[in-house]
């Protein structure tokens, strides 16, 4: 089985991100980058896909140069070859699934997995997107993943519950929490990574123009709430509740 | 005509509240590209949701009842939002930021080579139509515009208010023309029955987090929940744990709510929990620790044991509400 799995690169999760004074970005001198961590689930998942089928794990970043970190990563984890498709621009998420779309024709994967969201820009578009362009079926925020015969039986986190849903391969999977266990990279893993292929590619190679539909104009920070009042005791807190906030 | 095509959400034959103030937000559109409101409904067996829907001061609603649509699926929802977007010449799509909007919309985005906006929070002019939108967990606000002459936007339920209802607009059937798809199939929907309100629009939300150590201590959010009539929510971090279901998860990965009053028990206040509840009118915090940043947003703060406190607030409230 090919299994195709991306990895986008994102500031740390954990850091406060800084506006640009001049409201045209986020800072990013000094930041500290990572793999998007539903990616960590989604390549979690092609390695226990391969290692339940066998096959080929293809590991693909839309981003720049610094994103083969990400992609070696990824190969540390299990991922046996990567394709880096380069560009400083940014992009939106149509312009990425574009992008993705002539890899997955070069390659012809059986199956997709992606993760549901990237924590930086929180648009949770590019599998759908890349799924509406390839017409393949999808199978968003899995938390349960079996493939036999050909087809995907997903779980899947819904509002209200939980729903089950059936693909036919070639399908688009996009990861949620509970899906796996991502495991780190091990040294062996990190060594071997370092000689595994990963090939670089612009969008021009791939005949994709990477025009966005979607500008970002400016970035503001949101109003800071205020801290409240710490209260001595439960009656103090009940005595706010009513007759300060009135909400009781 | 510029119009703004609104896919409703039912369940169980109902009208999830989800959809009103999407309906809300794209009466604001309207009001900027000039057009009218239409709301498409589909299902299979959805004419009381049509009838619903079409009291709250939209244009048309378009209905479409076939087996084809007795269970949600992108694959053939997708299709038809977008024949449905073409035949009332919609320019702009809107769908709440529910995980149907989010599963659905990016299809319809696609198809229509439109680019789209997630969770957008406010539409406005200025020299032209532009979105606001958070990111990064909410630390940061973006205003986008959208360069397509259609566009398709998932709406922040949270941030709007549900619109006054008036005389009821006309009701049409919808014919998609669609057969089932030969490569997805729906296999079933587990539904969490509940007799709390649901998170998303419930005025209270009692939340509770990793230092409830278990399942079983979530009973006590539960008993403070029901004494004040408000939805159970949590951390990612007691989802993560198995203290709670994953569908009760608030935040930045999970679900944005905005109750009029909030209880944050023992949750430390990570950016990325914060996200979901920020926009809560009354925020109360208890939590062992006096230095936890959820005090930092907090509008009341409690230091204390939360198997002290919530106990003996929760017997307190009960002789009061
Ligand atoms: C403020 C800002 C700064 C940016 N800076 C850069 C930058 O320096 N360089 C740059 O190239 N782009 C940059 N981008 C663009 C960013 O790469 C796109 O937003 C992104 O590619 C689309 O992500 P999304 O959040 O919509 O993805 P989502 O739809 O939320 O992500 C879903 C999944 O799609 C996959 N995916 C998404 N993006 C990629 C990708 N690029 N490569 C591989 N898989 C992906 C991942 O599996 C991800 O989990 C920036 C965007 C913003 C808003
Ligand atoms: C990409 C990404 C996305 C994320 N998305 C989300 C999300 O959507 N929602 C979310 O919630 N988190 C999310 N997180 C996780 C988030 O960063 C935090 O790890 C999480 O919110 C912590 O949960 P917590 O506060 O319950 O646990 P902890 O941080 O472990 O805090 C437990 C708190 O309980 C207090 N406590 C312990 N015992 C008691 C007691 N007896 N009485 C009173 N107080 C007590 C402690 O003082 C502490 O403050 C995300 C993280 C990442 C990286």
């Amino acid at each position: 089985m090919k299994i195709l799995t991306t990895v986008k690169r994102v500031t740390d999760p954990d850091m406060k991100v800084k506006i640009k004074p001049d409201q045209s970005g986020v800072v990013t001198d000094g930041v500290e980058y990572k793999m998007n961590s539903f990616d960590e689930y989604g390549v979690e998942e092609a390695i226990k896909l391969k290692e339940a089928h066998g096959g080929e794990i293809v590991v693909v970043s839309v981003g720049p140069s610094s994103a083969t970190k990400e992609i070696r990563t990824a190969m540390a984890m299990g991922a046996d070859r990567g394709i880096l498709v380069e560009t400083d621009a940014e992009l939106d998420s149509d312009a990425v699934a574009r992008v993705l779309a002539e890899v997955v024709r070069r390659e012809s994967p059986d199956i997709i997995v992606m993760g549901k969201q990237a924590v930086d820009s929180d648009r949770n578009q590019t599998g759908q997107i890349l799924a509406s362009y390839l017409d393949y079926p999808q199978a968003t925020f899995a938390y349960s993943l079996e493939v036999a015969d050909g087809w995907a039986t997903v779980g899947r986190e819904v509002d209200g519950g939980t729903a089950t849903k059936r693909v036919k391969l070639p399908a688009i999977i996009t990861a949620d929490l509970r899906l796996n266990e991502p495991r780190y990279a091990s040294l062996p893993g990190i060594m071997k990574a370092k000689r595994k292929p990963l090939e670089t590619l612009s969008p021009s190679d791939l005949g994709v123009d990477i025009a966005n539909k979607v500008n970002v104009l400016l970035f503001e920070a949101p109003e800071e709430r205020e801290a409240g009042e710490i209260v001595e005791d439960i009656d103090t807190l009940i005595d706010r509740l009513k007759n300060k906030a009135k909400v009781l | 005509m510029a119009n703004v095509l609104v896919v409703a959400e039912h369940l169980d034959g109902k009208l999830r509240k989800v959809t009103l103030p999407t309906i809300t937000f794209a009466q604001q559109t309207a009001a900027l590209t000039g057009g009218e409101v239409h709301v498409l409904v589909l299902g299979n067996g959805t004419d009381a949701v049509a009838a619903e829907v079409a009291k709250y001061g939209v244009s048309k609603v378009h209905f479409a009842n076939s087996p084809v649509f007795e269970n949600y699926l992108a694959e053939t929802y997708a299709p038809a939002i977008v024949k449905a977007a073409q035949a009332i010449g919609a320019t702009v799509v809107a769908a709440p930021s529910s995980t149907t909007g989010k599963d659905v919309l990016p299809r319809v985005a696609a198809k229509l080579d439109a680019g789209m906006v997630s969770d957008a929070i406010a539409v406005f002019d200025d020299g032209g139509i532009k979105f606001r939108r958070p990111l990064w967990a909410g630390n940061v606000l973006t205003t986008v515009e959208v360069v397509t002459p259609v566009k398709v936007i998932t709406v922040r339920t949270t941030d709007f208010e549900a619109p006054a209802e008036g005389d009821a607009a006309a009701v049409e059937a919808f014919d998609a023309g669609l057969a089932a798809p030969d490569n997805a199939e729906f296999v079933s929907f587990d539904q969490v029955k509940s007799e709390r309100p649901e998170l998303t629009d419930a005025a209270v939300v009692v939340a509770g987090g990793r230092g409830l150590k278990s399942g079983e201590n979530f009973q006590m959010i539960m008993n403070l929940a029901d004494t004040l009539g408000g939805a159970v929510g949590a951390s990612r971090a007691a989802v993560d744990s198995g203290y709670a279901p994953n569908d009760w998860q608030i935040g930045q990965t999970g679900k944005v709510v905005a109750p009029d009053l909030y209880f944050a028990v023992a949750i430390s206040g990570a950016i990325q929990h914060l996200a979901g509840m920020k926009g809560s009118k009354t925020i109360v915090a208890i939590n062992k620790d006096a230095d936890a940043p959820i005090f930092q947003v907090a509008d009341f703060g409690l230091v204390g044991d939360a198997f002290e406190i919530v106990p003996a607030l929760t017997e307190k409230l009960k002789g009061i509400v």
